[in-house]
């Protein structure tokens, strides 16, 4: 009894410490400018500061916020098919093939995925202005490519280390095509696999924050997160809080989505992989 | 199953190996395996190998973008004026306290999570879609919310902390601005600390922890002496992951702060030598030893707890 009700609390902290600050980020979002500018501290806002949808209308009628939504929707897509396709060939060849290197491939893919980021921004600054890739979208999607590898490789070698491939076999004993065997047995079976390795690769690219500020100069490629610090100008200590917030919120709404609808796959993609996204 | 048959057959291979050369049908797998795993190898090697060894060339010059007709080998030099410099010591005494304490809290509200996690037998999936929530969202929309949280214009956390003014200003000095940034760190990453732990948690056999209850251990006890050390691996794996993702720290800083009032860590140094100040030279030598520094705690960790990061991952 003791120890159900020790369960309950511990859920109840749980879902506050979620919860609650995206509680106040929406909370804020409905704050209305003119309160932000004179101070209004609360959680609620407080009577007659109330904005309505107005900062939600005032974001979504900013051009550079639309098209850093387009621009991240964009980018973190390409990125996350392309990255899933490498990674299942890899992945693939090292869940089943025995060959030279194959401890080489998962030593590089772990060293990438502890690399330290802004020590890259630098040099990749410098050679992205050379061959003209700074400021355009593939000039994110092959850093956001090389750094989801790694959690792709190592998520979707994971699964297919627990696929009976036999199955394949025993389709074709029972007549099937080898196209056949693999598209009716081996799709089906991979399918939830790389399927996680793309959620995951997706909330990568999303996040980025660090290749999206410093290989981007205007609109035309500044994806969210970048986009959410420009649009706001640079003094961190006078802001329009509540702007901001509307801003943020938009941005989190496909994360929760999609962890609405896929909460099972990643789970079990986090535990498997045991590799940060 | 699958993973019996591959090993006969790579035993049954290894057999005729030793007859024969090599085996053609060996030789064939080595050369399909490397043809499937070599556009992986490139694009990893393409954005990380080539820059950095391109960030250790420029690092011997003094090289800035804005006079780049100016630019002349220095040799080691920039390395010294980082390494004398008592800004780059301090920015690293701050990173290295932001890693120690994040980790530090993540893993006991982590594992806190994770037994609560383990145990629950309703709303599971409300519980784990929720925590799914601070993982996805955006580190800079994390840093945004407590920002504002922690403003005494705007936010709430001056009314609600008893013993705290309703205008304290939590940026305006070194030890609460750091104390906000860790609050926003440790608030994202804890979900991902937890998730890990689950799947540790997952492996302790309940028949073990069933022994230990019968022969009159206590709850602590339990903890202790079966519970954590039968998780050592996932638990070192979560660390070493969580450490030096820790000690990147960056995104919450260029938000919260922008590095002010001493609370600048190094790669925040690093960005702001090469992209703002346009400093590739200076820059790059930076780049280098947090690349370093990086290399060494990795290899601290994996030493100093004797994580077998391969055999970890067949058991989670």
């Amino acid at each position: 009894m003791r120890n159900k009700v020790g369960i309950f609390i511990g859920c109840v902290l749980i879902l506050l410490w979620c919860l609650l600050p995206v509680a106040w980020i929406i909370s804020l979002s409905f704050k209305s400018q003119a309160a932000i500018t004179n101070g209004s501290p609360g959680f609620f806002p407080a009577s007659g500061d109330g904005a309505g949808w107005s900062n939600y209308s005032d974001v979504l009628a900013n051009d550079q916020f639309r098209r850093a939504i387009l621009n991240s929707i964009g980018i973190s897509l390409i990125a996350t098919v392309l990255s899933v396709i490498i990674a299942t060939l890899a992945a693939y060849a090292i869940a089943r093939l025995e060959f030279k290197g194959k401890k080489f491939v998962l030593t590089m893919a772990l060293a990438i995925a502890m690399f330290p980021v802004v020590s890259l921004v630098g040099p990749l600054f410098d050679m992205w202005r050379t061959i003209g890739l700074y400021d355009t979208w593939p000039g994110l999607i092959i850093p956001y490519m090389s750094f989801t590898l790694p959690l792709a490789i190592w998520t979707l070698s994971a699964f297919f280390r627990e696929i009976p491939w036999e199955l394949e076999q025993a389709a074709q004993v029972d007549g099937a095509t080898s196209w056949q065997a693999f598209r009716r047995v081996i799709v089906p079976l991979a399918a939830p696999g790389v399927f996680t390795a793309a959620i995951l690769t997706f909330f990568f690219a999303w996040n980025d924050f660090v290749f999206g500020i410093s290989l981007t100069s205007t609109e035309s490629a500044r994806p969210i997160p970048a986009a959410l610090t420009f649009f706001v100008g640079a003094d961190p200590f006078n802001r329009p809080a509540s702007l901001l917030a509307a801003g943020a919120v938009v941005s989190t709404i496909p994360i929760i989505f999609i962890v609405l609808i896929f909460q099972r796959k990643i789970v079990a993609g986090l535990t498997s992989g045991a590799v940060k996204g | 199953m699958s993973t019996a048959t591959a090993s006969t057959d790579s035993k049954r291979d290894s057999k005729r190996d030793t007859r024969l050369p090599a085996s053609n049908r060996a030789k064939a797998e080595t050369r399909l395996g490397q043809k499937l795993v070599a556009p992986a190898i490139v694009v990893m090697l393409l954005v990380t190998a080539f820059p950095m060894l391109r960030a250790l060339y420029l690092s011997v010059f003094n090289y800035s973008l804005t006079a780049p007709e100016d630019r002349e080998a220095v040799g080691l030099s920039n390395y010294l004026t980082a390494l004398t410099d008592p800004l780059f010591w301090k920015v690293t005494a701050v990173t290295v306290l932001y890693m120690v304490v994040t980790v530090a809290i993540e893993l006991v509200i982590g594992f806190a999570f994770a037994m609560v996690m383990h145990r629950i037998i309703f709303a599971r999936g409300l519980i784990r879609t929720s925590i799914l929530i601070p993982y996805g969202i955006i580190t800079v929309v994390s840093g945004f919310a407590w920002q504002f949280a922690f403003t005494y214009q705007n936010g709430f956390v001056n009314q609600w902390l008893p013993f705290i003014g309703d205008t304290f200003n939590w940026f305006g000095d070194t030890t609460p601005a750091v104390i906000a940034i860790m609050v926003s760190e440790i608030w994202k990453t804890t979900p991902f600390m937890s998730l890990l732990l689950l799947a540790g948690l997952a492996q302790v056999s309940e028949d073990m922890l069933e022994a230990a209850k019968v022969d009159g251990a206590t709850w602590w006890q339990r903890l202790w002496k079966v519970i954590l050390p039968n998780m050592r691996a996932a638990i070192m794996v979560a660390v070493l992951f969580r450490a030096l993702d820790a000690y990147r720290i960056f995104d919450n800083i260029f938000v919260m702060t922008a590095g002010a009032v001493g609370t600048e860590s190094i790669s925040f140094l690093t960005y702001r030598q090469t992209i703002e100040q346009f400093q590739l030279g200076m820059g790059s030598a930076l780049s280098v030893l947090l690349f370093l520094s990086v290399l060494l705690i990795a290899f601290g960790i994996v030493k100093l707890f004797k994580v077998d990061l391969a055999s970890a991952r067949q058991e989670g």
